[in-house]
């Protein structure tokens, strides 16, 4: 199959209608407008239905009644939106209903800045809504890996009945690079029985539900919960490491962030330093055991986020305190060059911080 | 013109005590039974002279837990 | 003798945990009948509301979703725009639906959504233990209204009907009560031609019934029904405020 150039936010859409999403509800915020849009040109091609709803947190509540209708859908938002969503999200993980959510990370916080960032790590792996629930986050580099992830998700969310969240900033979104659509790994999906459809009259009603109020049912429910956050901790973790064996210096960087790093790895190299890199894919579930790989003599794990530190915390619970844990980090919009990361690495070097 | 015979059953176990059943009843027969306690503790509706129902349902017609069954014939 | 009232097939046999008297329990059973009588019920998929009725989804014998508060016409967009041959419905109170959900009824109406919503307007927060509601009305006293509801701290108490009205996509609004036989008896016909509509595939509709809370007014059941004869009724008239004739 040949491969396509194609503009990051549209190509969530195209690998979603790939995946056999026909349902996207949304609404417009930079810098994730051109998805919507593009649903909205696509959806009725095939069949399927885009509707621009009056809100995010309209948005999230359709997309909560059609996942509990049995199909799959999607929304998108960025960051203050994703905000907004929060109560649906819990819902829907609550009610243990399968939907893929993509948030298109813009500055922070607040209004914040309309330019890339990678503020809404905590968010998304420490809840960002009520309760003891966890989504999948799946953070891609470049947009063939996006594309492919966006089809994996689908599986996953069907899979384990969770919501599955796609973590891009704003460079992933706005990109163009050239991408092809493959197949994923075959998964054996159950049916999706539970799912509100109509009785006809030949089974009870299914009810899609988060609400118990009797406390001993809803602390089963959550260990019920717990176990299926177990079996995708043991099976979904996803990782790329460069060089963590022999590397003095490991940088720990994600999505766009991590191929600034590869190129400050580039120069460092060419300069005689050994740097490696650990390059989560899976927020969550985070890769710790990637960690313990690291060669015994690293000097110190340095973590590259755009944001103020938030995957530090993951990085000093991996490393379980053998390492020093350094941070660089631009905010606000504004993207680290791999300029900065090369002096930072070399200051780590040379015993400066 | 024909007597409209009714006859109305309760399910005492089901029943809040509301009395809005006792409120419409236009043969004024329906009382809440103060002599008896129901499993839920409250005193259900019921009616003795049943000779005098006509059937209408207004009772079942107002009643929130779907505690009658109305029957009706004509004579 | 025959059978001329029994229990609908569209309830289920749990047994509700309304308060004595109130009239959520006659609004379900009418919705159940109506969904029977018109053959959707085994094609229903409803929405439940958070407040009263939240456990609205054990009491109706058809698929049901719990929504968040106030969301349920958005969760009702998402089922029916995936799943247009079913028939979908909301039951919405007043704190779900004309607070926190008025972005959401307001946009299902003017989409013109093929929902079809109750609307149980008590003029008071019934679950969470009598709170001032948007519809509760000038004087009336409420946890939050201790001294009562004043017009130049809250303006006057929200009428829903006659909003959704003037919404091109709201093709059928009615606002009925449920205090008489002869008003349920009109409730349900209201609610059966508000459903027909969405059977039709003509658009939105909604029927808000004017409802009792003895318990947070403080009254007896029947003195709760006297009541909002005498104060909601002048306040909120009955009637109906769009249906498609007029509208074509």
């Amino acid at each position: 199959m040949a491969k396509v150039l194609m503009k990051g936010n549209e190509a969530i859409g195209a690998a979603a209608i790939e995946a056999g999403c026909k349902y996207f509800f949304g609404y417009p915020i930079t810098p994730q407008s051109e998805l919507p849009e593009y649903m909205a040109r696509e959806l009725p091609k095939i069949g399927g239905v885009f509707l621009q709803a009056e809100s995010e947190i309209a948005a999230i509540n359709m997309v909560y009644g059609a996942a509990g209708a049995g199909v799959r859908v999607m929304t998108s938002s960025s960051s203050p939106g994703i905000s907004l969503k929060q109560e649906g999200i819990t819902y829907i993980a609550g009610a243990e209903l399968p939907c893929v959510i993509v948030n298109i990370m813009r500055g922070g916080p607040g209004l914040g800045s309309i330019q890339p960032s990678q503020t809404d790590y905590f968010q998304a792996t420490r809840g960002g809504g009520n309760g003891d629930y966890r989504l999948v986050v799946l953070a891609p580099a470049n947009v063939q890996e996006l594309v492919d992830l966006i089809i994996e998700g689908f599986d996953i969310a069907d899979q384990y009945r969770n919501p599955v969240m796609i973590l891009g900033d704003g460079m992933i979104g706005q990109m163009m690079e050239p991408v092809e659509f493959k197949k994923p790994k075959q998964r054996e999906l159950p049916k999706k029985d539970w799912a509100t459809t109509g009785t006809k009259g030949e089974r009870k009603p299914n009810i899609i539900n988060s609400l118990y109020l009797a406390a001993e049912e809803l602390e089963q429910h959550n260990i019920k919960l717990q176990a299926k956050y177990k079996e995708i901790r043991e099976n979904e973790v996803k990782v790329e490491s460069y060089n963590i064996e022999d590397a003095d210096v490991v940088i720990a960087a994600y999505g766009t962030t991590s191929r600034i790093a590869r190129t400050a790895i580039s120069q460092l190299e060419k300069e005689g330093y050994k740097v490696g890199l650990i390059r989560p894919i899976t927020l969550w579930p985070y890769p710790y055991d990637e960690f313990d790989k690291i060669n015994e003599n690293c000097k110190g794990i340095l973590t590259v986020e755009m944001n103020t530190g938030q995957m530090i915390d993951d990085v000093k619970i991996a490393v379980k305190g053998k390492y020093p844990v350094y941070f660089h980090g631009r905010t606000g919009g504004m993207v680290p060059t791999p300029g900065e990361i090369v002096e930072k690495v070399k200051a780590i070097y040379g015993g400066e911080i | 013109m024909a007597k409209v015979k009714g006859k109305v059953t309760f399910q005492e176990d089901i029943c809040k005590g509301c009395g809005l059943c006792v409120s419409v009843c236009p043969t004024k027969i329906i009382f809440l039974n103060k002599d008896k306690i129901n499993a839920k503790g409250y005193h259900p509706a019921t009616v003795v002279e049943m000779d005098k129902c006509i059937g209408c349902a207004n009772c079942a017609t107002m009643c929130p837990d779907v505690v009658i069954t109305v029957e009706r014939e004509r004579n | 003798m025959t059978i001329v009232f029994e229990k609908t097939r569209g309830l289920t046999d749990v047994e509700t945990h309304y308060c004595p008297g109130c009239t959520h329990g006659i609004i379900h059973r009418l919705v159940a009948e109506v969904l029977e009588e018109l053959g959707v019920l085994d094609n229903a998929i409803g929405v439940a509301p958070v407040g009263c009725s939240v456990l609205a989804y054990k009491y109706f014998n058809c698929d049901m979703h719990e929504a968040a508060h106030g969301r349920a016409p958005a969760v009702a967009t998402g089922i029916k725009r995936v799943r247009p041959e079913n028939f979908v419905f909301t039951y919405q109170g007043d704190g779900d639906l004309a607070s926190i959900g008025t972005a959401e009824i307001v946009h299902a109406a003017h989409r013109g959504e093929k929902i079809s919503t109750i609307f149980v307007n008590n003029a008071i927060y019934g679950m969470t233990g009598g709170q001032m509601a948007p519809t509760t009305l000038i004087g009336q006293k409420a946890t939050t209204a201790p001294y009562g509801r004043s017009e130049e701290h809250s303006g006057k108490p929200i009428k829903i009907a006659e909003m959704l009205a003037t919404i091109d996509g709201a093709k059928f609004v009615e606002r009925v009560t449920v205090t008489t036989p002869a008003h349920v008896r009109r409730a349900k016909k209201a609610i059966k031609e508000c459903f027909q509509l969405q059977l039709d595939g003509k658009g939105f509709g909604i029927v808000e019934v004017l409802s009792t809370c003895p318990t947070n007014w403080g009254l007896t059941p029947e003195e709760a029904l006297r009541w909002l004869e005498d104060n909601m009724i002048p306040y909120y008239p009955l009637g109906n405020f769009r249906k498609p004739e007029e509208v074509e």
